[in-house]
């Protein structure tokens, strides 16, 4: 998993879209709660401002503040499906490489939990350019990514380890009685069980770039941004952004 | 699709983008639909000084609805004043202040939030690409000799 160069846009179709495609439901109906950080950037925004959720999920973050106007993407069908129930936002299927949005145009734009499914480092900063580069001057995009620094979560991950991870996603089947907390599971112990069958439970390995400390930082400057703030939050390192070039 | 949402749309090509003729894009063999959305009045006037009018026009042009007018609405013409303004004005909650939103407003709800592309096609006027819209999702992923 060391070499990038194996990495690229083949690799995520399979290690992270494909898989999006078919947890979307299941996925969908476990993420429903907003983080604060978003929550508060969201809210906070001026009646009329128009923005963008890029990778948008299930849309949870679309009905927090229906006096803007969100025009939503995701690169799974069946998520934008979901997302596109929130009136009165919109919702597309688009890929974050490949945006169909006006540059320099939007007031606002979001990226979370998005990111850091781009397996290399040259996508993931061509990716903050691309959110860059459809705001318009002064315009901020909040980017949110998952922390290789999580103590205290039951991952285990820390300073210093292993960035570039698989971390499944365990579709309980029907025939599960005792319910088991998906997050108590270890890598090295999905790596044994992956068979798909078993208790009638299916696991999907997504690919995800852990980030450590001041990474997505370097990332937004390289992408041709200012970073305004930026912070961590429960395992995920987020930064406020605006694009560094005159108009 | 809602039509608003191509006033923010181009092609998803690198070479389009920055182009005028990719914007906006155009619709082909559109299916629409009409889909009731709560009129929010406040929303449409907010929204109103971002939406380019002249893609709209084309948007509705292209669709066979109803011609717009040449210019957008003036914020004056969306609600009709509210008869206790200037009457002991001050301290009026907020909800009453603009008053009765005018057909001119609800015309535009229509159009912008509750008009929709169901199935069809949109194309680049640049490179004549076509996205497809299916069960009202517009699917902008390129074929990846396009990217
Ligand atoms: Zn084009």
């Amino acid at each position: 998993m060391a070499d990038s160069d194996l990495r690229g846009e083949a690799y995520e179709a399979e290690h992270v879209h494909a898989v999006y495609e078919q947890i979307a439901s299941h996925f969908s109906s476990t993420r429903y709660k907003p983080w604060p950080i978003v929550s508060q950037f969201l809210t906070t925004l001026p009646p009329g401002s128009i923005g963008l959720d890029i990778g948008c999920g299930n849309g949870k973050y679309l009905p927090l503040n229906p006096s803007i106007y969100i025009l939503a993407s995701d690169r799974s069908t069946n998520l934008a499906k979901i997302a596109s129930s929130h009136q009165p936002q919109s919702a597309i299927v688009a890929d974050s490489l490949a945006l169909p949005h006006p540059l320099k145009t939007f007031d606002f734009a979001i990226s979370i939990a998005v990111v850091h499914h781009l397996s290399t480092v040259s996508r993931r900063r061509e990716a903050v350019a691309a959110i860059l580069g459809v705001l318009r001057k002064g315009g901020r995009a909040l980017i949110y990514v998952w922390a290789l620094e999580q103590k205290g979560s039951r991952r285990g991950w820390e300073e210093g380890g292993e960035q570039d991870v698989m971390v499944p996603w365990v579709v309980k089947g029907p025939k599960q009685v005792k319910p088991r907390k998906r997050k108590a599971k270890t890598e090295t112990d999905e790596a044994v069980s992956m068979p798909v069958e078993g208790g009638g439970d299916r696991t999907f390995q997504r690919y995800y770039h852990l980030y450590r400390k001041g990474e997505l930082e370097e990332d937004v400057v390289v992408a041709g941004g200012a970073v305004v703030e930026s912070g961590y939050e429960k395992d995920n390192w987020w930064a406020i952004a605006t694009p560094r070039w005159e108009t | 699709m809602k039509l608003l949402t191509l006033n923010f749309l181009t092609c998803a090509r690198k070479a389009c983008k920055a182009t005028n003729a990719a914007f906006p894009l155009h619709p082909k063999d559109a299916e629409l639909e009409i889909v009731e959305v709560e009129l929010s009045p406040l929303f449409v006037r907010n929204i109103l000084p971002r939406v380019e009018w002249e893609a709209l026009r084309t948007l509705c042009q292209d669709l066979g609805l109803p011609q717009l007018p040449a210019t957008a609405p003036e914020p004056g013409e969306l609600f009709t004043p509210n008869p206790s303004d200037g009457v002991e004005g001050e301290g009026i909650e907020e909800v009453g202040e603009e008053g009765e939103p005018t057909q001119t407003l609800k015309d535009l709800h229509h159009v912008l939030l509750e008009t929709t592309i169901r199935e069809g096609k949109l194309v680049c006027g640049s490179c004549g690409h076509e996205y497809a819209v299916k069960e009202g999702i517009a699917n902008f992923l390129l074929p990846s000799h396009l990217v």
